[in-house]
């Protein structure tokens, strides 16, 4: 328990903690939609084309977030058309192309310059020494933008993501949406990347939802569970990565993993009963 | 005429790349019309309908939209099949377009439940929308258009996969709010002969618009006879059975070019 208690004296402990839990926050409110509009493997792509940015950024000696940022907007924007619209390639597909062209770009680039070297690994794995105070102010503000916007538009988001036919047709802008969608979700993974890892960040995204889905049966429901879930998860990784001296982003994967097999037993049995 | 022009359509074709769906096609949908839209699959009926809820650009022409308030029902849709939402949710959100705030008005939890009520739909507001059964699902979602629809109520093939009874069902209420309340309808259909019973005009369409009027007007057609000929009737051994034939009939496309 002191132990637990000491935790808190950190500074770094406790920057992680405040943007991490934010970020949770944030990636589980738009995983809500981005699972069920079935654009889940846009995270990841982010997550690896981010990657190749840090990489470029880092060879060229300037703040990753120079980089990533734009790049990563520019991809959302990108990965959101291929995967609504009807091109040649198919959605998943070229989602897979792109994001691992953009890690194979990244890892090229590193092992031509500087070699994979820590600073590198942080990235992919994740680090909890990772986060400035820059991106501290920066989850601040991406998640009162996040959390303004979704209760504010929650009617019509719901409305977006459960037809978007429907919603275009009575008069919303769904196009808008679909833009100011990718573009948190490109910042949400930007910010989130240095702790949980470009590898990891998506289950950020995808784990909450799917674990509420197991057991609440209305959009309202799974939106509240998923955000308390996201939260809960972050810090239970968090404290178990620092007491058992794992990897911070892992240690988180794996809380959501045993909460979504708690929920998944909880909602077998809900079935039953 | 007195009565409000909702839509009109001058000379509008759609086109898919090279492919032309719609050609030169010219209407209008006055006020407590109930329009059917009719005509051989791939004949730009749906192409059509979603040019006009502004899902797809025309190529030329005009599409002037005389109303705010649209309610529309699709086909039904696979991505619906499991997500997480309650049948109140679903029909609220019918409300959505009229509401900028983040909750909904008593205005619109009222219109909300009346429509329940109309549909017969009180027990079943609080379950999951993808536990319903089809017709169930079809239900909710014309609730959800009714919702919408203060003016307009768009249909498009709202009743493919549906067996004949709820078919009937949905035909008939949309009927009675056409006739009782005044709503303007418009709807793609497949099937002719609810399409003629229940509409005021008829759009039949083959790309081009090969005919536009009342729907008394097009039982005369030789199209009519022709969209409702029937192959051979397994009763009555003839080519061109009585249309009040009830025998099992295998229908052969003999659309007109």
């Amino acid at each position: 328990m002191m132990k637990i208690v000491s935790l808190f004296s950190y500074d770094f402990i406790l920057r992680a903690l405040i943007a991490g839990s934010l970020v949770a926050l944030c990636s589980a409110l738009l995983g809500v939609i981005l699972v069920l509009k079935r654009y889940s493997m846009i995270g990841d792509g982010l997550s690896h084309v981010g990657f190749g940015a840090i990489a470029i950024a880092m060879s060229l000696n300037v703040a990753p977030l120079v980089i990533s940022l734009p790049v990563s907007l520019i991809a959302a924007f990108f990965l959101l058309r291929i995967s609504s619209a009807d091109s040649g390639i198919k959605g998943d597909a070229a989602i897979a192309l792109i994001s691992t062209s953009a890690l194979a770009i990244g890892i090229l680039v590193t092992s031509v310059t500087s070699g994979l070297n820590t600073d590198v690994t942080a990235y992919l794995f994740g680090s909890i020494l990772a986060l400035s105070s820059l991106d501290v102010w920066l989850s601040i503000l991406l998640s009162i933008i996040v959390l303004t916007l979704f209760i504010w538009c929650y009617q019509r988001i719901f409305a977006v993501t459960f037809d978007e036919t429907f919603a275009t047709a009575s008069g919303i802008s769904s196009a808008r949406y679909n833009r100011i969608l990718a573009l948190l979700t490109a910042l949400t993974i930007v910010v989130g990347m240095r702790l949980m890892g470009a590898m990891m960040i998506s289950s950020l995204i995808i784990f909450p939802v799917l674990t509420s889905m197991r057991v609440f049966k209305s959009f309202c429901s799974v939106t509240i569970s998923s955000a308390v879930l996201s939260v809960a998860c972050f810090f239970i990784g968090l404290i178990a990565s620092f007491l058992l001296s794992a990897p911070t982003g892992a240690s988180i994967v794996a809380a959501n993993l045993v909460m979504f097999l708690i929920f998944a037993l909880l909602g077998k049995i809900c079935k039953l009963s | 005429m007195g009565k409000k022009e909702l839509i009109s359509c001058r000379n509008v074709s759609v086109q898919y790349g090279s492919l032309i769906a719609v050609k030169d096609v010219s209407f209008s949908l006055n006020e407590g019309d109930y329009l059917c839209i009719v005509g051989a699959n791939g004949s730009g009926k749906s192409t059509l309908v979603k040019t006009i809820l502004g899902l797809c650009r025309p190529a030329c022409g005009e599409i002037v939209k005389n109303c705010k308030d649209i309610g529309y029902l699709g086909q039904q849709n696979a991505a619906q099949r499991d997500f997480p939402a309650t049948v109140r949710e679903v029909i609220m959100s019918g409300c959505v377009s009229r509401n900028k705030l983040p909750f909904y008005s008593n205005a619109e939890k009222q219109r909300a439940k009346e429509q329940i009520y109309k549909l017969g739909l009180e027990k079943l507001t609080k379950k999951s929308f993808k536990e319903l059964s089809g017709g169930q699902m079809q239900r909710v979602l014309l609730a959800r258009a009714f919702c919408a629809a203060s003016e307009l109520l768009v249909l498009d093939e709202p009743v493919n996969g549906l067996d004949p009874i709820i078919t009937d069902e949905l035909y008939s209420i949309v009927r009675s709010r056409n006739r009782d309340e005044g709503l303007t309808v418009l709807m793609v259909s497949h099937d002719i002969h609810r399409a003629v019973q229940n509409a005021t005009h008829i759009l039949h369409l083959n790309c081009n618009a090969v005919f536009f009027g009342t729907s008394e007007d097009y039982k005369k057609t030789p199209l009519y006879n022709e969209m409702t000929a029937v192959e051979t009737c397994s009763t009555h051994a003839c080519t061109h059975c009585a249309r009040d034939c009830t025998a099992s009939h295998i229908r052969l496309g003999v659309y007109p070019s």
